[in-house]
C-alpha cells in the first residue's frame, strides 16, 4: 500500500516519554518548524492559491465560468468516463483481489506487479499505446475505420486511456487488505452450508467494505482528474472531448485565467473531498483489521 | 472423522476469478503495450535510433533525468523532516498537515501545473521574491524541479512514516544507556534503520518524476533544448504525426519504467527482510 497509504495516526502513537530518546526541545521546534514551513510552501499555499485565483474577478464571473456550455459539456464528459471506468475496474479489483488472496498458485507476485504497471507508466505513454492500438495507422485502426468506428480523438479511446491509468487503485487496496483478514471465515461459512456468492455477500463484502469503498474513491479522483493519458487521445475537439481538466489547459492557455481557475475549483473540491473521505476510511480499514485481529 | 479438505479447496470460484483477471489485464494493459512493441518491432531500425539520439530529444532526457533527481533528492531529505515530525512529535494542526501530504495524489496534475506556474511565475506571490533575487523560477529548469516535488513529496513521506513507526524505543534506549549522543544515535541506528524505506520513497519519486506531464507541461514554458521535459516530445511527435519518433522515446521511458520497477520491488524486498531481521 505505498501509493495512498498513509499511517493511521492511530497506529502511530509512538510514545516520546523517556527522556534519553526525545530530542531537546530546540531540536524538536526547529524540525516541526522546518515541516510546517515545507509543507506550507508545497502544500497549503498552492491549495489557497487555486481558491483565491478562482475568484479573482468576483463570484459573477466565477459562476459565468462553470456554467459557460463549454464547461457543463466538459463536466458532463468527465463524468461518464468515470462512470464507465470506475465501476469496470471496482469489479476488476475484487475479482482479481479475490483469486490473489484466497488461493495459492504459480506466479502469483508476476500477476501482482502486473496489476501494478500502470502507475509505473508515464501517463503520455499510456495514452500513445491506445494510439498505436486504435489509430488511423494503429493496429486496428484500418478495421475500425472500415466498419466506421472512431476511437482515438473520440470518447471510446479517453474512457479505455482512463480505464488503463486507473486500473490498478481497487485491487491494490484490497490486496493486503484481503490478505490479512485470511480465509477461515470463508472456509466456516462455506462448511455451514453457504453457496458461494452468499458467502462473497454476507462474509466477504461487509469485511472488505471500507477498504473496496477506499479504492473507489481514489480511483474515481484519478478517473475524473487524469489529464496526460487522456489529452493524447483526445483530439482536443472543444466542446466534445474535453473533459474537466482538458478544459482547464484550454482556458489558461487562452490567457483566460481566472475562469481555468474556476473550473479548476472543481477538481481542486474533489481533490479535497478525497482526501477527507481518504483519511476518514483509513481509520475505519485500521479498525476492521483490529477487529479481525483481535477474533480469536 | 476428521474432513479431508485441502486448505483453501472449499472456496469456489478460482477458475472463474483468475480467468477473468487475466483476461481483463490482457485486453486492458497488455495487448495495449504490446501495440507500441509492434509499432517498434515494424519500424527501420535506423529511423528508431535516429529519433531517440536527437539533440532536442538528449536533451529532454537531460531535463527530465536532473529535475527528477534534484527534485527527488530535496524530498528526501525534506520528507523524512516531515515523516519524523508527524510520527515522533504532537503539534496542533499535526492531523491536518498530515492529511494533506497526499494532496499531490489527490490533486490532478492540470491544477497542480497551473498553480504552481502562477505562483512561480516572475510575478506570483513566491516567483516575485526569487525574480527580485535574481532567480527566475517559472519557465526554467529549476521550475521543473518544483514541479516534481510537490509531485514526489508523499511518496516519501508515505514510504518512509510506516518505517519511523517501526522502530522500537528499546534500541534507541540502549543505545543512549551505551553513551551514544541524539545526534549519533540517529546517525547509526536510526537511519541506517529507515535507510531501505527511504531509498525506497526517493526511486518511487525519482521514476514518477520522470514520467510527470500534467504538473510539468506549464511551468516549464517548453523551449526546445533548454525546458522540454521527455514525455513533452512524444506529444510534439505525435501532433506533428511523427509515429516513429513518437514510438522511440516512448520506448525508451518505458525501459526506463521497467529498470525503476526492477530496482522499487528490490528495494522493497531488502526493507522487508531488514525488517524482519
Amino acid at each position: 500500500m505505498l501509493i495512498g497509504g498513509g499511517v493511521p495516526s492511530a497506529l502511530t502513537g509512538f510514545s516520546a516519554s523517556s527522556a534519553v530518546t526525545a530530542e531537546r526541545p530546540v531540536v524538536r521546534w526547529a524540525l516541526i518548524g522546518v515541516a510546517i514551513v515545507f509543507l506550507g510552501l508545497f502544500l497549503v499555499i498552492p491549495l489557497i492559491a487555486v481558491f483565491l485565483q478562482a475568484f479573482e474577478k468576483g463570484i459573477a464571473a466565477y459562476f459565468r465560468a462553470l456554467l459557460d456550455p463549454d464547461t457543463q459539456s466538459a463536466v458532463r464528459l468527465t463524468l461518464l468516463v468515470a462512470a464507465v471506468a470506475v465501476p469496470l475496474n471496482t469489479v476488476f479489483g475484487v475479482v482479481a483481489a479475490w483469486a490473489i488472496t484466497k488461493f495459492e498458485f504459480a506466479g502469483k507476485n508476476a500477476l501482482i506487479t502486473l496489476i501494478d504497471l500502470p502507475f509505473s507508466i508515464s501517463p503520455v505513454v499510456a495514452g500513445l499505446v491506445f494510439v498505436f492500438l486504435f489509430g488511423r495507422q494503429g493496429w486496428l485502426g484500418p478495421w475500425l475505420e472500415a466498419h466506421g468506428v472512431r476511437v482515438i480523438f473520440a470518447v471510446p479511446g479517453m474512457v479505455l486511456a482512463t480505464v488503463f491509468v486507473t486500473f490498478p487503485f481497487v485491487a491494490r487496496e484490497l490486496i493486503p487488505l484481503m490478505k490479512a483478514q485470511g480465509t477461515e471465515e470463508e472456509e466456516a461459512a462455506r462448511l455451514l452450508g453457504a453457496s458461494g456468492w452468499q458467502t462473497f455477500w454476507r462474509v466477504t463484502l461487509p469485511n472488505i467494505k471500507w477498504g473496496l469503498l477506499y479504492g473507489i474513491v481514489l480511483c474515481n479522483g484519478r478517473a475524473m482528474g487524469e489529464f496526460g493519458a487522456v489529452s493524447v487521445v483526445s483530439g482536443h475537439v472543444r466542446g466534445q472531448t474535453n473533459t474537466i481538466p482538458l478544459h482547464v489547459e484550454i482556458l489558461y492557455n487562452e490567457y483566460n485565467v481566472a475562469a481555468a481557475f474556476a473550473v479548476a475549483s472543481l477538481l481542486a473540491t474533489l481533490a479535497l473531498a478525497t482526501l477527507a473521505l481518504k483519511s476518514l476510511l483509513e481509520w475505519k480499514v485500521a479498525r476492521q483489521l483490529a477487529e479481525t485481529d483481535a477474533k480469536p | 472423522m476428521r474432513l479431508a479438505l485441502k486448505r483453501h479447496g472449499v472456496l469456489p470460484g478460482f477458475g472463474l476469478t483468475l480467468g477473468l483477471t487475466l483476461s481483463y489485464l490482457s485486453v486492458v494493459v497488455l495487448l495495449p503495450l504490446t501495440a507500441l512493441l509492434l509499432k517498434a518491432a515494424r519500424a527501420d531500425l535506423g529511423q528508431l535510433w535516429g529519433a531517440v539520439s536527437d539533440p532536442r530529444v538528449v536533451a529532454s532526457y537531460r531535463l527530465s533525468f536532473g529535475a527528477s533527481l534534484a527534485g527527488a533528492l530535496v524530498n528526501a531529505v525534506f520528507g523524512l523532516v516531515v515523516a519524523w515530525v508527524l510520527v515522533r512529535y504532537t503539534f496542533p494542526g499535526k492531523r491536518l498537515l498530515d492529511a494533506l501530504v497526499d494532496l499531490p495524489f489527490a490533486m490532478p496534475t492540470a491544477v497542480s501545473g497551473i498553480t504552481l506556474t502562477t505562483l512561480y511565475a516572475p510575478n506570483g506571490w513566491i516567483g516575485k521574491w526569487f525574480a527580485n533575487a535574481g532567480i527566475p523560477v517559472a519557465y526554467t529548469p529549476l521550475g521543473v524541479t518544483v514541479a516534481l516535488i510537490f509531485t514526489g513529496l508523499p511518496f516519501v513521506v508515505r514510504t518512509v512514516q510506516p518505517a519511523i513507526a517501526d522502530l522500537e524505543a528499546e534500541v534507541e534506549e540502549a543505545a543512549a544507556s551505551l553513551g551514544a549522543s541524539r545526534w549519533q544515535t540517529f546517525w547509526r541506528v536510526i537511519l541506517p534503520s529507515i535507510l531501505p524505506a527511504l531509498l525506497t520513497g526517493f526511486a518511487l519519486a525519482f521514476a514518477r518524476g520522470l514520467g510527470e506531464y500534467g504538473s510539468v507541461v506549464f511551468i516549464s514554458g517548453n523551449m526546445p533544448m533548454k525546458t522540454e521535459i521527455a514525455p513533452l516530445l512524444i506529444v510534439t511527435k505525435l501532433e506533428q504525426y511523427d509515429m516513429v519518433g513518437a514510438c522511440a522515446i516512448a520506448l525508451v521511458m518505458l525501459g526506463v519504467s521497467f529498470l525503476f520497477l526492477l530496482a522499487i520491488n528490490g528495494l522493497q524486498w531488502w526493507s522487508r527482510r531488514y525488517a524482519m531481521s
